[in-house]
C-alpha cells in the first residue's frame, strides 16, 4: 500500500485524512496535540467538562464533527495516529520524528500557523504571551492569562480572544487595535461580499467590546505592570495590566515544507513568504500543502483545503475525484474573504523603523534592534547573512517570533522592499530534540 | 505568591501535588505543568540572556520559552507537559549541570 504521511491533524489534516481512508488508504498522522483538533478546534485535556459550545462558540458544530470524524478512525485502526510527536527533520522521503523514522512515499502537510509578532519594547517579559497562547490558556485549560489584560496588536483573532475572554469572566483592562478604522472599513467591504455572515458576527462581537476597544493605535512599551501606548489622536495613554497579549494575523509554520523541498515566494497580500504550490495545494513531487501552513486562509479554508490536498494526492495515485471542482470553487471564494481581511488588518501597522535600538528582538536570546542593525550594517542586509553575524532566527524558537519584523526592520534600515533582504532557510530540526535522537545506529 | 494564571472554569478536577524548587504546590488534574505552576507562581524561569523572568509565550509549543527542568536533570516544556503527581521540577538547571 502506498505510505502517506499526514503531518498536523487540524482541520487541514483531518480532512485530507478522511478522503485518504476513505480511498482505501491507511495514513499516519503525526500531531503535536494529545488529541486531534489543531490549535482552532484544540480539545482540553480528559476530564474536562465544559461542552464544545461553550469552548468554541458558534462553531462548535464544526468542531463537533471533525472530531468526530478522527476519533472514529483512529478507533477502527483506519489511520495510524502518532500523537505528541513532532516531526524535527525531513530528508528524502524519510520523516525524523524523535529518535524513530517515518519513510514516506507521499506527504501531506498540513502545519497550521503561529501568531506573527511585532516586537513591542519589554515584550520579554513574565507575563507577555501570544493572542493564541491567551485563547488556548482558555480552551485547554480554563485559565485566563492574568487578572487585568490589555490585548493588543491586529487581526480577527484580537476581536475574538476579547470577546471569548470578556465571555468567561476575565478581566479586560483594553483591546488596542493597530489597524486604523479606516483601513478596516477598507477591506470590510470584501471581507462582507465573500462571507456576508462571518463579516456580520465579527462586527458584533466588536460592537460589545464596547470602549474597551480602541483602533489605530500605536503600542509604545510593556512596563512591569502598565502598557504605554497612544491612542489614533496621538494621546499618550498608559493602562495598568497584569497580562499582555500580542498578535498581528498570522504567521504560516512553513519550517517542514521548507525541509520537504518547496520553493517559497513573496506575498504581497500576507506580507511573508509562503510555499509555491498549485490551486490543490501539489508543491513537488509527492508533497502536498493544505490549511494555514499554505495560505492564511482560516479554519473553514483549511477543512477544504486538506480535502484538495488529499484529492491531489489520489489523482497522482490515479485515483479520481468528481468533487474537485466544487472543492476549488469554494477555495476561490475562502481566498477571497481572506485577502480582504488582510486589507483591512495590516501588518506590521506601523512603522517598525520606529523601534527604538534597545528593544528586543529575539525573545529566545534577548538581541536587541540595535545589535541587529549592527548586524545589517557590518554584514550587508540579508536574512541568512544578520542571522550568521547577529544570531537574529538562531535561537530556540528557530525564527518563527523574530524572522517577519527582522527582516521588515533590516528592510527599512536599507532603504529596500522586505522581500528583497531574502528569505531564512529552513534548517533541522524544526523543533527542539533530545540529542540521542540524532544518534543513528 | 499570587498566580500569573487565574482559574475561570474546570476547577472542580482532583488535586495533584508536586514540587518547584523544593516547594510543595498543587496543581489539578489535567493541568499541563505550566498551567498548574503559573496558577501559583507569577514564572517559570530566569532569562538565560537578560534580567527579566519568563512564563511561556505561545504556549502551542512553538517558542520554546517554558522549557524547565526536572530534579534528575530532564527537561521539559512546560506549556506541553502532562502534570503528573510527585513531579520534582526545578526553574533552572540542576546543580552539576555544565553552565
Amino acid at each position: 500500500m502506498t505510505r502517506v504521511l499526514v503531518v498536523g491533524a487540524g482541520p487541514a489534516g483531518i480532512r485530507a485524512a478522511e478522503r485518504l481512508v476513505r480511498a482505501g488508504l491507511r495514513p499516519i498522522v503525526v500531531d503535536e496535540g494529545a488529541r486531534a483538533g489543531g490549535q482552532i478546534y484544540r480539545r482540553p485535556p480528559e476530564g474536562f467538562s465544559r461542552p464544545p459550545e461553550k469552548l468554541y462558540g458558534s462553531e462548535a458544530g464544526k468542531a463537533r464533527a471533525l472530531h468526530a470524524v478522527f476519533d472514529a478512525m483512529v478507533a477502527s485502526g483506519q489511520v495510524d495516529h502518532r500523537p505528541q510527536a513532532s516531526v524535527h527533520a525531513i530528508r528524502d522521503g524519510v520523516a525524523h520524528v524523535g529518535a524513530q523514522r517515518i519513510a514516506h512515499d507521499r506527504l501531506i502537510l498540513a502545519t497550521g500557523a503561529t501568531d506573527r509578532l511585532v516586537p513591542v519594547e519589554g515584550w520579554q517579559r513574565a507575563g507577555v504571551f501570544t493572542l493564541g497562547a491567551a485563547q488556548i490558556a482558555l480552551k485547554a485549560q480554563g485559565v485566563a492569562i492574568g487578572r487585568r489584560i490589555v490585548l493588543a496588536g491586529s487581526g480577527p483573532l484580537l476581536t475574538l480572544v476579547a470577546t471569548q475572554l470578556l465571555a468567561a469572566g476575565a478581566g479586560v483592562a483594553a483591546v488596542l487595535d493597530t489597524a486604523t478604522l479606516a483601513q478596516q472599513a477598507g477591506g470590510g467591504g470584501g471581507m462582507a461580499l465573500a462571507r456576508p455572515a462571518v463579516t456580520a458576527r465579527g462586527l458584533a462581537m466588536r460592537a460589545r467590546l464596547g470602549r474597551l476597544y480602541h483602533a489605530g493605535v500605536r503600542l509604545d512599551r510593556i512596563a512591569e505592570d502598565a502598557v504605554h501606548w497612544r491612542d489614533a489622536k496621538g494621546q499618550a495613554q498608559v493602562t495598568p495590566c497584569d497580562a499582555v497579549a500580542l498578535g498581528w494575523h498570522l504567521r504560516a509554520e512553513t519550517q517542514l515544507a521548507d525541509l520537504a523541498g518547496a520553493r517559497f515566494a513573496w506575498s504581497d497580500t500576507w506580507a511573508q513568504w509562503l510555499p509555491v504550490a498549485d490551486p490543490m495545494g501539489r508543491a513537488g513531487p509527492g508533497l502536498y500543502l493544505a490549511g494555514d501552513g499554505l495560505r492564511i486562509l482560516g479554519a473553514d479554508s483549511a477543512e477544504t483545503a486538506g480535502a484538495l490536498a488529499a484529492n491531489a494526492c489520489l489523482n497522482d495515485l490515479g485515483t479520481a475525484t468528481p468533487d474537485t471542482p466544487r472543492l476549488l470553487r469554494r477555495a476561490r471564494r475562502m481566498h477571497r474573504f481572506a485577502a480582504a481581511m488582510a486589507q483591512a488588518f495590516p501588518w506590521p501597522g506601523v512603522p517598525l523603523d520606529a523601534l527604538p535600538d534597545t528593544a528586543v528582538l529575539c525573545r529566545c536570546e534577548g538581541i536587541t534592534v540595535g545589535q541587529m542593525r549592527a548586524a545589517a550594517d557590518h554584514g550587508g542586509a540579508e536574512a541568512n547573512r544578520v542571522k550568521s553575524l547577529g544570531r537574529i532566527g538562531m535561537g530556540r524558537c528557530q525564527g518563527r517570533y523574530c524572522q517577519l519584523a527582522a527582516a521588515d526592520l533590516i528592510a527599512r534600515h536599507a532603504g529596500l522592499a522586505p522581500q528583497a533582504v531574502g528569505r531564512l532557510r529552513g534548517q533541522p530540526p524544526a523543533r527542539p530534540v533530545p540529542i540521542d535522537a540524532l544518534l543513528e545506529d | 505568591m499570587t498566580g500569573q494564571l487565574v482559574r475561570l472554569a474546570e476547577t472542580d478536577r482532583a488535586p495533584v501535588a508536586f514540587r518547584l524548587d523544593g516547594r510543595d504546590m498543587t496543581g489539578l488534574q489535567g493541568d499541563t505543568v505550566l498551567t498548574a505552576i503559573l496558577t501559583g507562581a507569577d514564572s517559570l524561569r530566569p532569562a538565560e540572556f537578560g534580567p527579566e523572568r519568563r512564563a511561556g509565550f505561545c504556549l502551542m509549543g512553538a517558542c520554546q520559552d517554558c522549557w524547565i527542568w526536572a530534579e534528575d536533570g530532564v527537561r521539559l516544556r512546560a506549556c506541553s507537559t502532562p502534570l503528573a503527581p510527585g513531579m520534582r521540577l526545578l526553574s533552572e538547571a540542576p546543580d552539576g549541570w555544565p553552565a
